[in-house]
């Protein structure tokens, strides 16, 4: 049996783990599934939490456009192998700190994206929004949010893939995701090794591909249009 | 209960009365500056009047404008509307009841029309029915097509994306309104529409008006009053049209008005407003001797033929006298006509169009009731006559 046959038939298939005495594979990915996807959601909607009011209010003022951007590339510099390992030797291995380590790998495609949104967001129409008699929290709903929100949902979408794929060494800190056979070959076997991995990649995919669609679905229909007459609106004179 | 009667007076059924608005010694300098931006200005716009701020860029139009619904905070000095400090209330209060319209418009992309247009009185909690009905009254009175509400504004053209902003800003039937170059990014034929539109509807509601541009020609179109600024927030003069363009008040005023201010103030006359000559009025069949009479008394070296209601038919020459009795058709036709209603500019340009140089002058049945002459023109400018209407009738009878 070839090595990709065989991580199907794992991903099908119970079968006897290497070091005997469990049961691996097939429906018993279950539970490693759920944790995955129940670590993901969490620490994307604490992410989400954080970053969102934090960036509108950034790009409201238009200030932090230093902090929007630093944070952004502290996020992509620092390995999350070592925040992991940062929070497991600190405070200990579980859920929580699992949680907290992707939290902070979350936020930054978020804050950037959203402070951009804001940022990008018509002015003129912002302007037109404070002279109609707008209060500052009328405006950010209104107006900016509207017109930030599939800026949103990009940064959401590159968060939720990203955690995705990170959760997988969350097994390190305890917690057993789809990264756990991945890691564990000595009990799973190479099948499981590379059953788990086209898993996680077939996950990540049908995130990307979800959030796309999430995407495409929050722009609203006025902007949607511009993309036709996008030439003409910039004909303004200044 | 009072409030209750505040909101009707609100509605689409009830105008409200415009407002005065006074600037009193108002300055402005940004912090970190040591030069001031509006320097002492201060100015008084009648209620119902169009107020024009122009002057060349950096002059502080924008920003004088800008102060009056506190967009931009004044440093010293105060401003009135209606009686009442714009300090008086919250900024976000005060600017709902001041209708404002930019060169740039401002629709959000997001909305459509009809969103756009009922976003003031969403902010001030109308009921649905109430605003559905004030969009609908909004739309058709700045002559969109019903049709247009569902719309976005990127699918509208320039011209229909100005006039939703001027119908939003009239959404909540403001007393006040400041515009800011509003057709400053619209073509220039589409620009003529919309000023000679724009006139027409304040013909109709009469709004204080607080506009702003740095084209003399649409200050002169659009103003009842004028207010020219010079470069640091310095009032130069402030006047109405006529008085700017016969009497500028100094050298700075002179330049920026151009040096076509006689040409210029043509536009704001009328052809009945100068003094016409009499016209020697000729009919068929009646004896050329008389004709020859009538032609020494006045200042034309023709008769002017018309038929039995008074309409011009055309001039006779020396040719036509020599018979016994006025016979038609006259030698040469009556063109051009001028309507006595008609602008003097556009009257005087037809004349010199046609190579003549004067033309009849008839009333709104047609009868002859004198004769326009490029003599008469330029007496008449020579004279620093400062006749003048308000821009909204000019621009009911405009074409």
């Amino acid at each position: 049996m070839s090595e990709f046959a065989g991580a199907i038939d794992f991903i099908l298939h119970e079968r006897e783990s290497q070091t005997g005495g469990t049961q691996v594979g097939g429906q018993q990915l279950l539970p490693l599934l759920w944790d995955h996807l129940q670590l993901t959601g969490v620490s994307v909607a604490v992410a989400v939490a954080i970053a969102v009011p934090l960036a509108l209010w950034l790009g409201h003022v238009g200030r932090g456009e230093l902090l929007a951007t630093s944070v952004a590339n502290v996020g992509r510099a620092v390995p999350s192998l070592a925040l992991i390992a940062f929070f497991v030797a600190y405070l200990g291995v579980g859920f929580t700190n699992v949680t907290l380590a992707l939290v902070l790998l979350a936020i930054p495609p978020i804050l950037t994206n959203t402070y951009v949104g804001v940022r990008q967001a018509d002015r003129d129409a912002v302007d037109a929004a404070r002279g109609m008699g707008m209060t500052g929290a009328q405006i950010v709903r209104r107006v900016e949010l509207p017109l930030a929100l599939p800026l949103v949902m990009g940064g959401i979408r590159t968060s939720v893939v990203n955690v995705i794929a990170t959760a997988t060494i969350a097994p390190l800190a305890g917690v057993a995701t789809l990264g756990d056979p991945i890691i564990a070959a000595g009990v799973y076997g190479t099948e499981g090794r590379l059953g788990a991995a086209i898993l996680v990649a077939l996950l990540a995919v049908a995130a990307e591909a979800l959030f796309a669609l999430l995407q495409r679905e929050v722009t609203p229909r006025g902007l949607s249009s511009t993309r036709t007459a996008k030439t003409s609106r910039r004909l303004k004179p200044a | 209960m009072t409030s209750s009667n505040t909101a009707q007076a609100e509605g689409p059924d009830a105008y409200r009365e415009a407002t005065t608005l006074e600037l009193r010694r108002v300055s402005k300098t940004y912090p970190g500056s040591d030069r001031p931006v509006i320097s002492d200005l201060s100015l008084e716009v009648g209620a119902g009047e169009i107020c024009v701020l122009v002057g060349p860029s950096g002059c502080g139009k924008t920003t004088a404008m800008r102060m009056v619904n506190r967009m931009v905070d004044m440093t010293s000095g105060d401003i009135l509307v209606g009686g009442r400090s714009v300090r008086a209330r919250p900024a976000a209060k005060l600017r709902r009841e001041i209708g404002y319209v930019i060169q740039q418009i401002g629709l959000f992309p997001h909305q459509t029309i009809g969103e756009n247009v009922a976003a003031v009185p969403r902010l001030l909690g109308w009921d649905r029915r109430r605003t559905e009905a004030r969009v609908d009254e909004l739309i058709a009175l700045v002559g969109l097509d019903a049709e247009l509400r569902d719309r976005y504004p990127a699918q509208l053209s320039g011209g229909q994306r100005q006039r939703v902003g001027v119908a939003r800003a009239l959404a909540s039937d403001p007393p006040l309104m400041l515009m800011d170059e509003p057709f400053g990014a619209i073509d220039p034929i589409n620009r003529e529409r919309l000023q000679n539109e724009f006139l027409r509807l304040q013909g109709r509601l009469r709004k204080t008006v607080v506009f702003v541009t740095h084209d003399i020609d649409e200050a002169i179109k659009m103003g009842d009053k004028i207010a020219v600024m010079k470069v640091g927030g310095v009032l130069a003069q402030y006047a109405s049209p006529a008085e700017l363009l016969t009497a500028p008040a100094d050298e700075f005023v002179e330049d920026f008005v151009g040096a076509d201010r006689a040409l210029k103030r043509l536009a704001l006359l009328r052809v009945r407003d100068v003094d016409l000559w009499r016209a020697p009025l000729v009919r068929e069949g009646e004896p050329t001797a008389a004709a020859r009479a009538r032609v020494a008394e006045s200042d034309l070296p023709y008769p002017l033929l018309v038929d039995a209601d008074g309409r011009p038919l055309g001039w006779l020459s020396e040719r036509d006298l020599a018979r016994e009795r006025v016979r038609a058709p006259a030698d040469s036709g009556p063109e051009p006509v001028v309507d006595r209603d008609a602008v003097l500019r556009d009257a005087l340009a037809d004349i010199l169009q046609a190579g003549t140089q004067y033309a009849p002058v008839v009333d709104g049945a047609g009868g002859a009731v004198g004769v326009l002459s490029i003599d008469v023109v330029g007496h008449f400018l020579a004279q620093g006559d400062t006749t003048e209407e308000s821009p909204s009738a000019r621009a009911g009878v405009d074409p």
